[in-house]
């Protein structure tokens, strides 16, 4: 249990038991924390209430347990499968409306920095593909035109799920589907791409199927829009309802994706400044590693 | 668990980095010395703005409000407000305001016309969320076709978003409203965004005399723990706001805790009210009660009004007048008793719609009494003599029909 993270003694007796599971045996505070820590701590997400088998569920839990410093880190969210999920995650997040989540994230990492000078707060925007990069575009390039120190992350599922699958602009063209009722008629929009040239320090293309990978990509997300700019990572979490999958099948299709020539082949940009500061924290960490073996031999 | 609150913070007592006095609201409102100054609208949305310790302003370039929000700008680069950006679009600019309110800044911005109708959607967003935000809305025309002149009718579309609404009729209003409005906003029984209303171009273009708090003294600083919901700032972890999101029930639970927490802005813009009355002097001023001839108006047309009544008075006919300084709350009993006695009652307005007639119809007996007009729109201006105009032929057509029908 870390120092921050506590319950009024008056209040021990009447918290639920998850809540005193949480404080326990939660991952608030801890250094290493990861993907590792699945079954032996209580996670910050505890449950959920999307599909069985749902690989946004899947990529909502890597996240959760790899984001590196949760006790400070305020979540955006929009609307869509993933504002199911928000009410039950164990850190501070926000729904405010639909596409405006970059936005809202601006103002925020904003006053947490005027107000906690001295410390640090994170900010991590987590929308779907149609808050992400259609009703919300706008919002999401001006703060990586304006270098907003966020991450966004994008649960790309290649249409609007929660509405019932309908087109959107991350769909691959030719698909068929609502409101693409003859296949949609133009291409998947780059906007790893589009992002790269609007300023973010980081960008990564991925699935959720490699939990470690995961980890990697949003603990240096995270640190590199806390350090120097805006970061953003498009996920594939495919909705396995609206693309006729079965509930075990979701890991597999992401495999499917990710494999070389398909379109979520793990692909990372790493902008000069942001991969110096890499450099120098990969440093940082050897010698730590360094001066501790010597410490015990 | 203890809160960390920022210890850079300066309380009541101390100074800020501009080395301004932070002193009590009640304190600068009404027991700081006041000096005359000869100052725009847009120049004393600076100066409020000046005096409210405000963190964070989001501007968006709109006519007319450009000017204040660029002299808001100017108080940033002078160090009086924390943080200031241009955003994209009213819609991205409330949403910025949001965030930055989610996460425990005192937030100002301001906008007009098809602004506020383009930032729309977060009005009952900022309400329901609880942001204590505060937006001056520099009321002008909303499109089509395009118009840039002032015009009350965006008024009307703000009324049911669960926001305390005031409605400046001077320069002196606005300075006071917006100091005030703050106060009012942030108290944790109401704790809701208010719009400081003024009429656009005839309040921000000209230049009027306003008796203003000295320039060395400002408020008290947002205190986001005492706000009725969390701050979004993890010092108050861990939280799992629900384990059962009602958005996607379909039930009875679900239903109720929407309608008992839209009914909870309501009440809550209620509970501004006894703040609010002893700020205000009353939600309402009333000029000659026991006229038989009332005008109810809000805004400049209550100055307008105020001139029609000296002409009558000249005429040798006694009109009163109830002046509407809050819409939301909106002065049900006051207005009630302060028109009992009137015969006829006029409710003169900047739009073609009469939203303010339909309010005031809507909350008085005996409503026949209320003639929704006159009216301009579109820009128009409303000089005295044509309000009496308009009244004088209105009176004679009632009277020939009580002739008519004897």
């Amino acid at each position: 249990m870390g120092k921050k993270i506590q319950i009024n003694k008056e209040f021990v007796d009447i918290m639920p038991q998850d809540y005193l599971d949480l404080v326990e045996t939660g991952t608030y505070e801890s250094p290493n924390r990861g993907w590792k820590d699945f079954g032996t701590a209580t996670e910050l997400i505890a449950e959920h209430s999307l599909c069985a088998g749902c690989p946004e569920s899947i990529a909502f839990r890597h996240i959760m347990a790899s984001i590196p410093n949760p006790e400070d880190t305020v979540m955006v969210g929009s609307t869509g499968c993933t504002s199911l999920v928000f009410p039950m995650i164990a850190v501070h997040n926000i729904h405010s409306l639909f596409g405006n989540q970059n936005a809202i994230a601006t103002g925020l990492k904003r006053a947490l920095a005027l107000r906690f000078p001295d410390r640090v707060k994170d900010v991590i925007v987590l929308a779907g593909d149609g808050a992400t990069v259609d009703i919300g575009l706008d919002m999401t390039l001006q703060s990586w035109f304006r270098k907003e120190r966020f991450t966004t992350i994008c649960f790309d599922n290649e249409l609007y799920a929660n509405t019932g699958g309908q087109e959107s602009g991350l769909m691959q063209k030719g698909f068929l589907a609502k409101m693409a009722p003859v296949g949609k008629k133009f291409e998947k929009v780059r906007l790893p791409e589009i992002a790269r040239e609007s300023g973010c320090d980081y960008v990564a293309v991925m699935t959720a199927s490699k939990p470690s990978l995961v980890e990697k990509v949003i603990k240096q997300a995270v640190l590199i829009a806390r350090e120097i700019g805006p970061t953003y990572i498009q996920i594939y979490t495919p909705c396995i309802l609206e693309i006729g999958k079965q509930s075990m099948e979701g890991l597999q299709e992401m495999r499917t994706s990710e494999a070389p020539g398909e379109r979520f082949k793990f692909r990372e940009f790493i902008s000069p400044e942001a991969q110096s500061f890499l450099d120098g924290l990969a440093e940082k960490k050897k010698a730590e590693k360094l001066a501790a073996s010597e410490a015990t031999s | 668990m203890a809160t960390v609150t920022n210890s850079k913070v300066p309380q009541i007592g101390q100074r800020n980095k501009k080395g301004q006095l932070i002193v009590d609201p009640n304190e600068l409102f009404f027991l700081s010395p006041r000096t005359s100054s000869f100052l725009t609208g847009s120049e004393v949305i600076r100066e409020a703005i000046r005096r409210s310790s405000v963190d964070f302003s989001v501007a968006y370039p709109i006519t007319p409000q450009s000017e204040a929000s660029s002299l808001v700008g100017e108080l940033y680069a002078e160090g009086y407000v924390g943080d200031y950006m241009r955003g994209e679009s009213e819609f991205a600019v409330m949403g910025q305001c949001a965030g930055a309110a989610f996460g425990g800044a005192r937030v100002f911005t301001t906008t007009a016309g098809p602004g506020t109708l383009r930032a729309f959607e977060n009005f009952p967003m900022w309400a329901g969320s609880r942001l204590p935000i505060e937006v001056v809305f520099t009321v002008r025309g909303v499109n089509s076709p395009l118009s840039i002149q002032p015009d009350t009718l965006e008024i009307s579309f703000m009324l049911e978003t669960g926001m305390l609404l005031w409605h400046a009729e001077t320069a002196q209003d606005l300075f006071d409203f917006m100091l005030k409005g703050y106060y009012v906003a942030e108290q944790p029984e109401v704790h809701l965004p208010i719009g400081v209303i003024c009429d656009g171009f005839f309040v921000t273009h000209t230049k009027d005399t306003v008796m203003m708090t000295p320039e060395d003294l400002a408020l008290p600083h947002y205190d986001p723990y005492r706000s009725p919901v969390v701050c979004m700032d993890m010092e108050v972890p861990p939280v799992r706001m629900m384990r059962d999101p009602f958005v996607m029930k379909s039930n009875y639970i679900s239903y109720m805790t929407h309608a008992s927490w839209q009914l909870e802005i309501r009440a809550a813009i209620e509970r501004s009210r006894k703040h609010t009355i002893p700020l205000l002097d009353g939600l309402i001023e009333v000029e000659n009660p026991d006229a038989e001839i009332m005008f109810v108006a809000s805004g400049t047309a209550v100055s307008q009004s105020r001139e029609a009544i000296r002409l009558f008075r000249d005429k040798g006919v006694k009109v009163g007048l109830v002046k509407i300084k809050t819409l939301r709350p909106f002065p049900t009993e006051e207005l009630r008793k302060a028109t009992e006695h009137a015969k006829h009652i006029f409710v003169p307005e900047f739009n073609v719609a009469g939203w303010l007639a339909r309010e005031v119809k809507s909350t008085i007996d005996r409503n026949s009494r209320v003639i929704a007009g006159p009216h301009v729109a579109g820009g128009m201006t409303m000089p005295p003599e044509i309000i009496i105009e308009e009244i004088e032929k209105y009176l004679a057509h009632s009277r020939n029909k009580e002739l008519v029908h004897g």
